[in-house]
C-alpha cells in the first residue's frame, strides 16, 4: 500500500516538474523548433553513416540494409524514449558538485522523480521520431514471413528496450553519486550501448556478445528478439524461450537499478559548501 | 620575446586547467576506448566485405578508428574546447575584460586551446590509442620520419580546429546565444571530420567535396600522413592553407564584432 502511493506520488511529481520545463521551453518557440530539428539531424548522423557504408557494400556481417535498419530503428527508438524520460540524469554529477543536489533532497517529492524530470526536454522527441521513421521503413522493407508472435515482438522490444535503457540511466546516476566527476563513464553504456545495438551481433567478437547478453543484458533490447524475427542465427547458444525474455530482463534490470539507486542515495555525502 | 612568454603561460594555464579533472579524464579514456572497440568491429566487417575500401587495408582502417578516438577530445571534434568559454564570455559580457588585456584576443584563445589540446592528447588520447595497438592489428610506421611528420600535422590540425571554432564562437556577438551554432558545430564536426566514416571511404562526388573541406585537416590528414598514404608536404600545405584562411577570417570577423557590437552588460 505504502509502495503504491509512493509510486503515484513520484509520477505526479514527475508530471508537474516535466510540465514546468515544457512550458519554459515553449516560451521560445523558434528556438524550440530549431533544437528539435537539430536533435533529429545529430541523431540521424549514425544512420547516414550506415547508408554511406551501404553505398559501398551490399551487406554488413551478412545482414542487409533493411535488416540493419530494423536493428537501428529499435535501438534508437527505445533509447530515445529512455532519454526523453530520464535523459537529464547525466547532469547529476554537476548538481552534486555545485551543491544544488541537496535542494532536491529536502523537497517533499521522491528524488528519483525530481532528478528524472530535471531539465525535461521535449526536443528529445527528435531522436524518437528519427528512430521511428527508420523502424517504419525497415518494417515495410525487410523480407520477413510475419506471424503473430513476430509482429507482437516489435512493440514488446520497443517498450522493454526503453525500460532496459532507463535502468542503465538510473544505475548510471547511482554510480555518479560515488564517482561524481566520472559522469562520462555512463556515456559508454548509454550512447555506446545504443550505437552497439545498431549493428548486427555477427559483426562483434563472441566475448563482447556474451558480455552484452549475460552481464549487461543490452542484447535483449533488440539483438536476441530481432534475430528471431529476422530468422537470423544468434552468434551464441541461447535457450529457445530467450527470444521472448525481454520483458522479464527489463523488469529485473529496473529492480536492480532501483536498488542501486537507493544504496547510492543513502550513502550520499554533501559537498557541504 | 616577452609576448611569446605570455602566450606560453596562457597555454600552460590551459593545460593545467584540464589536468585538474583527473576522474573526468579517466572516465573519458574509458568511454573513448569503449567506442573505439565498437567502431573497430563495424569497420572490420565493412572492410571484410570490401577490402581496400578507400585505399585502406584492414589494419589501416583499425588505425584510423583509434586515431579518431585519440583526437576526438584533443581537437574538440564536436566542440567543447576554448570556443565554449569564449561564447559564454561574449554572452555574459565578460569579453570586455578580454578586450582590455594588452594581448591579442585570437592568439590568447589559441594559446589556451593548444594547451588544452596537448593535455587532452596526453591524458585522454594516448591510452585508447595504445589499447588499440595492443589488442588489434594496426598499421604503424617503424621509422622516425613518418612519426615526426605526424607531429607536425597534429599541430596544424589543432590550429585549423581552433580557427574553425573561434569563427563559430564569434557569431555569438550577433546571435547572443550559442545553442544553435553549437549544434551546427557538433553535426559538421562529427560528419565532415570523418568520425562517422573515414573521408576516403565516402562515395563519389560527396567524397571529393568532403576531402577538400577544412575538417579534412583534422583526422584524415594526420591519419594519412602517419600511415604514409599521402605526401606529408602536400598535407602540410593543405592544412596550413586552411589554417591561414580561417584565422584570417576570424580576424576580420573579430574586428567587425569589436567595432560594431555593443558588449552585453548589466
Amino acid at each position: 500500500m505504502g509502495e503504491r502511493s509512493a509510486l503515484l506520488e513520484g509520477l505526479r511529481a514527475y508530471r508537474l516538474i516535466a510540465g514546468m520545463w515544457m512550458r519554459s521551453s515553449m516560451t521560445y518557440r523558434t528556438s524550440f523548433v530549431v533544437t528539435v530539428v537539430g536533435n533529429l539531424l545529430v541523431t540521424g548522423l549514425d544512420f547516414v553513416g550506415i547508408l554511406l557504408m551501404f553505398s559501398q557494400v551490399d551487406s554488413l556481417g551478412g545482414w542487409s540494409l533493411p535488416e540493419i535498419a530494423f536493428l537501428y530503428g529499435l535501438s534508437v527508438t527505445a533509447f530515445g524514449i529512455a532519454d526523453l524520460v530520464l535523459g537529464s540524469m547525466d547532469v547529476l554529477g554537476a548538481r552534486m558538485r555545485d551543491g544544488s543536489f541537496d535542494i532536491l533532497l529536502v523537497r517533499p517529492a521522491p528524488v528519483l522523480a525530481q532528478v528524472g524530470a530535471d531539465r525535461f526536454a521535449l526536443r528529445r522527441l527528435g531522436r524518437i521520431t528519427q528512430g521511428a521513421v527508420v523502424l517504419g521503413w525497415a518494417l515495410v522493407s525487410v523480407d520477413v514471413d510475419w506471424s503473430a508472435p513476430k509482429a507482437l515482438l516489435v512493440p514488446v522490444m520497443v517498450v522493454s528496450g526503453a525500460a532496459i535503457f532507463s535502468a542503465v540511466f538510473v544505475a548510471g546516476a547511482a554510480f555518479q553519486i560515488f564517482a561524481q566527476d566520472a559522469a562520462e563513464v555512463q556515456n559508454a553504456f548509454t550512447y555506446g550501448g545504443t550505437t552497439l545495438l545498431q549493428y548486427p551481433p555477427s559483426v562483434f567478437g563472441k566475448d563482447l556478445v556474451r558480455g552484452v547478453t549475460f552481464m549487461l543484458p543490452l542484447a535483449f533490447v533488440n539483438w536476441v528478439p530481432a534475430a528471431y524475427v529476422l530468422g537470423r542465427p544468434y552468434p551464441i547458444e541461447l535457450p529457445r524461450w530467450a527470444v521472448f525474455a525481454s520483458p522479464l530482463v527489463a523488469v529485473a534490470c529496473c529492480v536492480l537499478a532501483g536498488m542501486a539507486w537507493r544504496v547510492g542515495l543513502r550513502s550520499y555525502r554533501s559537498t557541504g559548501s | 620575446m616577452g609576448s611569446g612568454r605570455l602566450y606560453l603561460a596562457v597555454a600552460a594555464g590551459g593545460f593545467r586547467r584540464y589536468a585538474t579533472y583527473r576522474a573526468a579524464t579517466v572516465a573519458g579514456v574509458f568511454t573513448n576506448t569503449a567506442f573505439g572497440v565498437i567502431l573497430v568491429y563495424t569497420y572490420l566487417a565493412l572492410w571484410d566485405e570490401k577490402p581496400h575500401l578507400g585505399g585502406y587495408d584492414q589494419a589501416q582502417a583499425v588505425t584510423y578508428v583509434w586515431l579518431g578516438q585519440c583526437l576526438y577530445a584533443t581537437l574538440a571534434i564536436q566542440g567543447g574546447g576554448a570556443e565554449k568559454d569564449l561564447m559564454e564570455r561574449i554572452r555574459t559580457g565578460e569579453i570586455a575584460v578580454d578586450l582590455y588585456r594588452p594581448a591579442d584576443l585570437q592568439l590568447w584563445w589559441l594559446a589556451g586551446d593548444v594547451g588544452r589540446a596537448l593535455f587532452q592528447m596526453l591524458g585522454r588520447g594516448v591510452v585508447p590509442f595504445t589499447f588499440g595497438a595492443v589488442f588489434f592489428p594496426m598499421a604503424l610506421p617503424t621509422s622516425v620520419t613518418p612519426w615526426a611528420a605526424f607531429v607536425v600535422t597534429l599541430l596544424l590540425a589543432a590550429v585549423v580546429s581552433f580557427a574553425l571554432r573561434y569563427l563559430v564562437a564569434l557569431s555569438v556577438f550577433w546571435l547572443m546565444d550559442g545553442m544553435g551554432v553549437n549544434q551546427v558545430l557538433m553535426i559538421t564536426g562529427i560528419f565532415f571530420s570523418g568520425m562517422v566514416l573515414p573521408l576516403n571511404a565516402f562515395p563519389g562526388l560527396l567524397g571529393d567535396i568532403v576531402r577538400v573541406l577544412p575538417w579534412a585537416a583534422q583526422i584524415q590528414m594526420p591519419a594519412d600522413v602517419l600511415m604514409g598514404e599521402t605526401d606529408p608536404l602536400g598535407a602540410f600545405a593543405f592544412q596550413a592553407a586552411w589554417a591561414v584562411a580561417l584565422l584570417a577570417a576570424g580576424r576580420l570577423l573579430q574586428s567587425a564584432a569589436t567595432r560594431r557590437v555593443v558588449v552585453q552588460g548589466g
